[in-house]
């Protein structure tokens, strides 16, 4: 975010152009603001032989104030819609997905992988140990996240994911990572005692590598 | 009035039904909640600097033997959310609705007293039992709540869920109903007493910012507060009754989170929305100009109340909550930015030609402004649904709402506090100690709370004890280490904030009627009021904000003198006599 955190996942260049955007409109207002502010302290300070002008408002000034901010305000919002939806709403087809369940509890992660039968919830189901994740670069990954005990959340930095695991209540997330490397997943819900020390290793690496990683942890078992 | 002057001790200051004393009650205690909730905040950033070391001094006694004198693990929830809820519901929101808005409601409307003066002392006694309960949370084995100031379920329900999830949290359940029931009783005390009492010739567009912003709030307080103490209803009955509301399975473990927020965020604006009308206030008279653009004020105070109860669920945009309601969310959220650009707009225009008198008061309003600048654009970047996939629950919206409730809230409070003083206590604070604890407050307040949003960039999560366990966090200890640094500076500062206010108490510069030269009804009547605050009650002429009319000499015209040939307020003949040459 702002160039502080590498975006490696399809969505990151979207929502990080969204925060840039942000950042040069408010940042604009904010100079425009406080200059305003700092030149009327110095300009109007306090002398004894004068008197503040007696004025009320304006009402030109009153409209264009609300209708200008307003405007852009709105735009602003409609400009996220399509990000927002790309984000959250459209999930790709699972049929062309990695789908992988992670279950959350106090206070660790545990990632489950299909087998050969290519399907969650089936008696060759794979788990990797706790708190290790891999990831396939350049194919949808769908996470199918549950919680056992209380309310965790699902939060990979770079990946630019973050999403809830309710207990009693599955939820998805889906993303597509970009490029290979070493990460940390982090609970991002206060969820007790162990809450920070509730970390995961999250591998991104090529179809390939995964499958070999899938085959070694499938043998282990 | 000589009936009352023969009060005993006890039905005077004690079990009081006069509003002054209520607001002073309020005003003291939520003083000594402030200076709790700020030693939590030192434990808890002295934590994030040197996570796990020995504390001097105060880690012997505070953690004991046991634990190595170190914070044990389980306390930093508990400090995150004894810190969130004593500040929220046992300083702000007593010191604004309670302090100042019991001493300054009847004083600004010309009242003699609030319509129920009764019910006002029932809200504050049923804030006492509330005070007792939050503080012995901390003497409990287990150790206060933990779960949040949010208290999300399930970790707030199940008992062995967290230490601070067993006696701790009921205790915080309890204390909680209490603080609500004793705001809504408030809350219709105020509406009452400004929609009923107002002196003649006062009609509603006269008010006072700071009456119409306390008026508001509590309409907000009114339909907010309830689905709070209802929901804390259903929670204390699933931890103690066995029932599901918000369990697990066969409850909904989100609608705690809706139901909270529908009243939190509005809570927000009862945080908020006195502060303004205290700035508005303070930078009229101080830049002794009229208000620019009251009735514009006015409406920005209605639309941010009215749009404040549709936008809660930017609070959950990755909660679970259907993803679709993210675009409503995120609409009505960039809308509600709208009334709060105008709002300041009109600060600056109000200091636009003014002559600017730079004392204590004013510092701390303008500081209100500039501050609550940053605390509202900051928050067009969480109210970015994309963005805040990646900004929720991190350092970036700890910043954000720092700059709002400290920035605006507190700075508020500090103005508001200094300014109405020599109301309260018939004496002045001293300038000069006023303008070294703003200078130092302003500069440490910024070097705290503005590197936040750099951590919240970084992804930096809240409510972890240590961050640096994490690779990707690790480099981050030096810059919490400087913003520990400037909260110890901080908080000395604050001595000399208590020095000026206890001494002037006692030895400050008798003030006189109105030592600030400003025209609302309080500073009609002595310093401190008298019981029944006016031994006549004044008659309106015009509105809160005629400084340097051209009418009168002076460069301020005070909202019951009446001046010969000017329009007789609405209804109201004209005095066969001016009141100021009468009696």
């Amino acid at each position: 975010m702002g160039g502080l955190v590498p975006g490696l996942s399809t969505i990151a260049g979207p929502i990080d152009q969204i925060f840039m955007v942000v950042l040069v409109l408010t940042g604009i207002a904010f100079v425009l603001v406080e200059g305003t502010l700092i030149y009327f302290l110095i300009r109007y300070r306090h002398q004894e032989d004068r008197k503040a002008t007696f004025i009320h408002g304006n009402r030109r000034v009153e409209i264009l104030w609300t209708v200008i901010p307003g405007l852009m305000l709105f735009g602003l919002a409609v400009f996220q819609y399509d990000t927002w939806i790309a984000a959250k709403i459209d999930f790709p087809p699972e049929s062309a997905s990695e789908v992988i369940s992670v279950s959350a509890n106090q206070f660790e992660w545990n990632a489950t992988y299909a087998g050969a039968d290519g399907e969650l919830g089936t008696t060759d189901d794979i788990e990797a140990p706790i708190n290790i994740l891999h990831f396939p670069i350049g194919k949808p990954v769908i996470v199918k996240l549950e919680s056992t005990d209380v309310l965790h959340s699902f939060f990979i930095p770079v990946l630019r994911v973050k999403q809830d695991a309710v207990p009693g209540r599955p939820s998805e997330v889906w993303f597509e990572a970009i490029a290979e490397g070493e990460y940390e997943l982090a609970c991002a819900e206060l969820c007790g005692l162990g809450h920070y020390r509730m970390r995961g290793f999250v591998t991104l690496e090529t179809e390939e590598k995964f499958d070999a990683w899938l085959e070694e942890i499938a043998a282990r078992r | 009035m000589t009936e009352t002057a023969e009060l005993s001790f006890v039905r005077r200051y004690v079990f009081s039904t006069d509003h002054k004393v209520i607001g002073k009650q309020f005003l003291f205690t939520a003083m000594g909640f402030f200076t709790i909730g700020g030693l939590l905040a030192i434990l808890m950033r002295t934590q994030l600097a040197w996570p796990w070391q020995e504390i001097p001094i105060i880690g012997p006694l505070l953690y004991g033997e046991a634990s190595g004198n170190i914070l044990p693990p389980e306390s930093y929830p508990a400090l995150v959310t004894m810190h969130g809820t004593i500040m929220i519901f046992f300083f702000i929101i007593p010191i604004l609705s309670g302090a100042l808005g019991n001493f300054l409601i009847p004083l600004m409307t010309g009242a003699r007293d609030m319509a129920f003066p009764r019910l006002n002392l029932a809200s504050y006694w049923l804030m006492v039992p509330a005070f007792l309960l939050v503080l012995s949370s901390f003497l409990v084995t287990t150790g206060p709540a933990s779960a949040g100031w949010t208290s999300y379920a399930p970790l707030s329900i199940l008992q062995d869920a967290a230490p601070g999830s067993a006696m701790g949290q009921t205790l915080w359940v309890l204390s909680l109903m209490l603080v609500g029931t004793s705001s809504l009783v408030g809350a219709i005390n105020y509406i009452t007493t400004i929609v009923m009492l107002r002196a003649p010739g006062l009609d509603m567009f006269r008010l006072p910012m700071t009456i119409w912003a306390l008026f508001i709030t509590a309409i907000l307080v009114t339909f907010a507060t309830p689905v709070l103490t209802g929901a804390l209803i259903l929670m204390f009955f699933d931890r103690s009754l066995g029932t599901l509301f918000f369990a697990a399975g066969e409850g909904q473990v989100i609608l705690w989170q809706h139901l909270f927020w529908f009243y939190s965020h509005p809570a927000v604006y009862i945080m908020i929305l006195p502060a303004m009308g205290v700035a508005s206030d303070v930078i009229s008279t101080f830049s002794r100009k009229p208000l620019f653009g009251y009735k514009p004020m006015v409406y920005s105070i209605w639309a941010i109340a009215g749009l404040g109860f549709i936008v809660w669920g930017h609070h959950m945009f990755v909660s679970g909550m259907n993803p679709l309601l993210g675009i409503t969310f995120m609409t009505s959220t960039m809308l509600i930015a709208i009334p709060s650009a105008v709002k300041t707009f009109n600060w600056l225009g109000t200091l636009w030609r003014g002559n600017l008198q730079m004392q204590a008061p004013m510092l701390n309003a303008l500081a209100f402004v500039s501050t609550f600048v940053i605390g509202g654009l900051s928050g067009i970047f969480s109210a970015a649904t994309p963005v805040d996939i990646f900004l929720h629950d991190t350092y970036w919206i700890v910043g954000h709402i720092h700059y709002v409730l400290f920035g605006g809230s507190l700075f508020g409070v500090f103005a508001g506090v200094q300014y109405w003083f020599p109301k309260m206590f018939g004496r002045m604070m001293s300038n000069t100690a006023g303008i070294y604890h703003f200078v130092i407050t302003f500069v440490t307040f910024n070097m705290i709370f503005l590197p936040m949003f750099y951590l919240g960039a970084f992804g930096m999560p809240r409510r972890i004890a240590d961050p640096y366990q994490y690779e990707m966090f690790s480099g981050l200890q030096g810059t919490n280490q400087f913003m520990t640094y400037a909260l110890f500076v901080l908080a000395a500062a604050q001595l000399i904030f208590a020095f000026n206010f206890f001494y002037s108490l006692f030895r400050g510069k008798v003030a006189g009627k109105n030592p600030w030269k400003a025209n609302t009804l309080e500073w009609t009547t002595d310093s401190p009021p008298p019981l029944e605050n006016f031994e006549e009650i004044p008659t309106v002429y015009r509105g809160p904000y005629e400084y340097s009319s051209p009418l009168v000499a002076a460069d301020y015209l005070p909202q019951d003198q009446y001046v010969d040939g000017t329009e007789s307020p609405r209804g109201m003949p004209a005095p066969a006599v001016s009141p100021a040459a009468g009696d």
